[in-house]
């Protein structure tokens, strides 16, 4: 016998743990089922667009640490690539070596938050989470080592780094990729055949590629629903045209490919950063100041540069007007933009996926609000 | 690596089947008339010698007497880019625009985002709603004669943000 049941609009967030920050739903259910969502942002939104107009260019790169703060340093890479487009600066060899360094062990940090987080939702709470936060410890360590910052590094400066690798980073660095590899292995042995994570993960918000693209979704979520496209390798920025690595796909585009291809990509940044290390030689690792100065004023135009960040195109748009500030800074920002399928992942789901689904997405709060 | 499409060549191509529509270009940029936008995008997203499936980014700049919206479009097929912009709201009247969200999802949020912040109409836009500030925040923060630091934003901050439905 149906039993009646009538929809009920709950509220979810912004302050539950389960929100990855301060986001906020309003969903609508009908017994288990959920039947409508609406987003609700702006609790983190403190205005960096606006901030932006008001500080110098090498300022800035303090700003883009913090909006997606789980991936400070490939923040600070894409914002870098468009002043130096904007500006016409040539970097240093060495510089671009050290921040694709800084950058992949930045992704494989993002995307074991990620794994982590998505098996807190999935309800192992504790272990996941901790397996992959003790690793990204490690990468904070290296980074400590590299610039004194373990979130908000501000490491890159345009035309490079604002400082040489210490000595002891590179033993540290071969250790703490053999320590990543090791995580992953003993992360994928208890999760990626696990029966439980199957049964939860498999056949959810399965998304079609082709409206992944119309609804201008990229990274990861694209990548696993077959589709090849990855900025590093359509569109080389740095050194990435002088590395070659593979590009994960898998087809499935429900919660486990998304799992899946993020701890995959996590073990090809190992093999990037092993080849930067082999390619990379000894030289200045920025521009002098009589070339780049501190204050950086260039031609009035605009330029757009963008990146392949930890949860897809990662763009920054710069207009100038000559002087000291940007005219206008604008962040094209993956997390929001990735939430553009919310409704069609969630809605005719069961309450229980609804973590679940939102935590394959892969958002971070201050990346969304900005 | 990805191909970037010259304005004049660009601008050219989009008059073959838009006659009309396009102001000017230069550099890597192609200024279309507000009016023919839909037009226009439709025809770049479905021809075959466009292909632009991916609305990389949507955004607008507040030029003192006119607004420019901007968007960065990539061809996943042929890898490929280009660059439209639009100016609206010339002398700082009522700036408006067709919104593109029926033909790319993606512009979604990212229209909602240049209505809040820069106070650009996005005409036929399934939920035109402010997205980042609350209903009733007053003015565009991100316009050049936004005042900033002002105190009596605050008392106008409702208690529920969406408007306490």
């Amino acid at each position: 016998m149906a039993i009646k049941t009538q929809p009920v609009t709950v509220n979810l967030g912004p302050q539950h743990p389960s929100t990855h920050g301060v986001f906020r739903m309003r969903v609508m259910f009908d017994g288990e089922e959920i039947v409508d969502v609406e987003p609700i942002f702006g609790y983190l939104h403190r205005g960096s667009e606006k901030l932006a107009e008001e500080r110098t260019y090498t300022q800035i790169i303090t700003l883009t640490d913090r909006m997606d703060y789980v991936s400070s340093m490939l923040n600070n890479q894409g914002y870098i690539l468009a002043v130096e487009k904007l500006a016409g600066i040539e970097p240093s060899p060495r510089g671009v070596w050290l921040r694709m360094i800084a950058s992949e062990l930045q992704r494989i940090a993002s995307h074991l938050v990620a794994t982590g987080f998505l098996l807190q939702d999935l309800g192992a709470l504790g272990t996941p989470l901790i397996y992959a936060m003790r690793e990204r410890e490690n990468i904070l360590d290296l980074f400590e080592m590299l610039c004194g910052a373990r979130i908000t590094n501000s490491y890159l400066r345009p035309g490079g780094v604002f400082m040489d690798a210490p000595d002891e980073f590179w033993p540290a660095l071969d250790r703490g990729l053999d320590d990543i590899v090791n995580t992953i292995d003993e992360l994928e042995t208890y999760l990626s055949g696990n029966e439980i994570v199957f049964s939860r993960t498999k056949g959810t918000a399965v998304l079609p590629p082709e409206l992944l693209i119309n609804a201008s979704i990229t990274g990861p979520m694209l990548r696993a629903s077959g589709v090849d496209w990855d900025l590093r390798h359509r569109a080389p920025y740095d050194y990435y045209d002088k590395i070659s690595f593979e590009r994960i796909l898998h087809t499935a585009s429900d919660n486990y490919a998304r799992y899946w291809v993020r701890v995959q990509e996590a073990r090809e940044s190992v093999k990037i950063i092993k080849q930067c290390i082999e390619q990379i030689e000894p030289g200045e690792v920025r521009p002098s100041f009589d070339e780049v100065p501190r204050l950086i004023r260039p031609p009035a135009g605009d330029a757009y540069a963008a990146i392949e960040g930890s949860k897809g195109e990662l763009g920054f748009y710069l207009v100038s007007d000559g002087s000291i500030a940007p005219y206008r800074m604008h962040v094209r920002a993956s997390s929001l933009i990735n939430l553009t399928l919310l409704r069609e992942m969630l809605i005719g789901g069961q309450f229980g996926d609804l973590f679940v689904t939102f935590g394959s997405v892969d958002l971070n709060m201050g990346e969304v609000d900005r | 690596m990805t191909t970037v499409w010259s304005g004049t060549a660009l601008a050219e191509a989009i008059e073959a089947f838009a006659p009309g529509s396009v102001e000017s270009s230069a550099g890597t940029d192609v200024w279309l008339k507000p009016e023919s936008i839909s037009t226009v995008c439709e025809g770049l997203k479905t021809r075959s010698e466009f292909k632009f499936d991916l609305l990389s980014s949507l955004t607008a700049v507040d030029y003192i007497n006119h607004f420019e919206v901007v968007y960065h479009l990539t061809s996943l097929p042929m890898n490929s880019s280009a660059v439209l912009k639009s100016r609206v709201g010339l002398g700082r009247s009522d700036a408006s625009i067709a919104s593109v969200v029926p033909i790319w999802r993606g512009a979604d949020y990212q229209e909602r985002e240049v209505w809040d912040l820069m106070g650009i109409r996005f005409e036929g836009h399934p939920n035109h709603k402010r997205i980042m500030l609350w209903e009733g925040y007053p003015g565009h923060p991100l316009r050049k004669d936004y005042v900033t630091y002002d105190q009596s934003i605050a008392s106008s901050a409702p208690d529920d943000r969406d408007g306490g439905e």
